[in-house]
């Protein structure tokens, strides 16, 4: 599956990178970084969860 | 619920909104019904004391989902639609659009601003046509009034500031607060304000106001008076339950619900409006954060598709005021010491006599410090009650 971030809509709140720290990562403003692009299993599970809890709605999972 | 179930949502705010995208995401394959008394599609909150009031972002930059999106969804998205009374044994919801029958209801209508009492010409703000109202008003302003001293207040002050206004901070508790935080950074909020030329009045009963061509004049208790061009009171909100008064719902400062979401059965509450019972305390609490509508609206949806529970929310909030950003994550018990961590300044914990960690602070934080912080949040969260 892959995951797919807007860093431009992103608000920094940092919610991805606390559930699924493995897939997503902050830079130093707090906007999202994408350290995941292909993700299965566990990983999949937690940037499901990641993607739900953005209030930006700025990260998206798909096959 | 019947064969073609419908879901009725009210409230098209990101509460009911995430309620009716996780329940697709879900496999809820009923029908979805939200309903919004704005005219606007649904947008975040969280940047209309920020980016739009100061005129960085236009309405639509604050949008969640584009119109097209919702319907891919196939969620029926009804704006401009008030509800006005809900018949619980009857299961159908009374609003401005006619009658709308439902299997399960999620009650997601927020909260209202209090205007301010003495002084009618304050504008408050909690929709995006009133912080449209308070962005117009700050381009012509010269001098600003903001009346409240919490994270909203900060918030108008820091745009007031930035647009060039000279603007005062009104308050009468002697100090500013920060949402779930309370008054701990309450002396840092005063250095950065004044840093950035906000005038402070911490102290100041407000006992009347008069408004005239040149604007309005704020009268307090010691005689003085303070004359501003914009007013803006942010005092506090009241949940939007007027509509729930002959429902037979419990409704006492809000939407009164057990552990998960469930005010009857058939029936939910999330976000502002809501009043979930805490597991550990079993007192009703509303918290008005929007993480906390987000994780809520998951927990119902969840629990509707699959009857899964989920664990309770830990309340994340965060501002950015005269460039600086606060984030703060947990409990802050206002009698616990609330200190930087030695490896990471910027960061502020509060920390029991037992060395768990019940909340953090990130004062302009390197974004991986405050994280390392909220872990340890989380972990002490799931150990045993911090709250």
């Amino acid at each position: 599956m892959g995951v797919v971030v807007q860093r431009d809509a992103c608000v920094g709140a940092g919610q991805c990178a606390l559930v699924a720290p493995d897939v997503f990562d902050q830079d130093d403003d707090g906007i999202v970084l994408l350290l995941e692009p292909e993700v299965e299993g566990a990983l999949l599970v937690a940037a499901t969860k990641a993607a739900r809890l953005c209030p930006a709605r700025a990260i998206a999972v798909s096959a | 619920m019947g064969a073609s179930p419908r879901i009725v949502i009210v409230g098209a705010s990101i509460g009911g909104l995430t309620v009716a995208e996780t329940l697709r995401q879900e496999g809820f394959d009923g029908q979805i019904v939200l309903i919004g008394d704005e005219r606007h599609r649904p947008y975040n909150r969280p940047p209309l004391s920020k980016q739009i009031i100061n005129g960085e972002w236009e309405p639509d930059d604050a949008g969640i989902r584009s119109e097209s999106e919702i319907d891919d969804l196939g969620i029926d998205l009804r704006t401009s639609c008030a509800a006005e009374a809900l018949d619980v044994a009857g299961r159908v919801l009374h609003t401005t659009q006619g009658e709308i029958p439902f299997d399960e209801l999620i009650i997601a209508t927020g909260t209202e601003p209090r205007s301010h009492p003495l002084v009618p010409t304050a504008l408050t703000l909690r929709t995006m046509d009133d912080a449209l109202a308070i962005r117009d008003g700050l381009r012509s302003a010269r001098r600003v009034a903001v009346i409240g001293p919490g994270i909203l207040g900060s918030e108008i002050a820091s745009a007031a500031r930035k647009n060039g206004a000279d603007t005062q901070l009104i308050g009468r508790s002697g100090t500013l607060t920060f949402g779930g935080v309370g008054a701990l950074l309450s002396s840092r909020l005063v250095e950065l304000h004044e840093a950035h030329g906000v005038e402070l009045a911490l102290n100041a009963e407000i006992v009347g106001a008069s408004a005239g061509a040149g604007g309005t004049s704020i009268l307090f208790a010691d005689g003085s008076s303070e004359r501003a061009d914009l007013v803006v009171a942010m005092i506090g909100g009241a949940p939007r339950t007027q509509w729930l008064l002959s429902s037979g719902l419990t409704v006492d400062n809000g939407v009164v619900c057990d552990g998960t979401g469930s005010a009857a059965p058939g029936i939910s509450a999330v976000g502002d409006v809501a009043a979930w019972r805490d597991p550990y305390t079993g007192t009703p609490v509303r918290v008005e954060h929007q993480s906390n509508a987000i994780e809520q609206a998951i927990a119902v949806a969840l629990r509707l598709v699959h009857d899964e529970q989920v664990s309770r929310p830990v309340p994340l909030f965060w501002s950015e005021l005269h460039g600086t950003r606060i984030n703060a994550f947990g409990w802050f018990d206002q009698g616990l010491p609330f200190e930087p961590m030695d490896d990471s300044p910027a960061v502020l914990v509060s920390r029991d006599g037992t060395g768990r960690v019940h909340g953090a602070v990130g004062w302009a934080a390197p974004p991986r410090e405050f994280r390392v912080a909220r872990a340890a949040v989380a972990e002490s969260s799931t150990l045993a009650p911090l709250h």
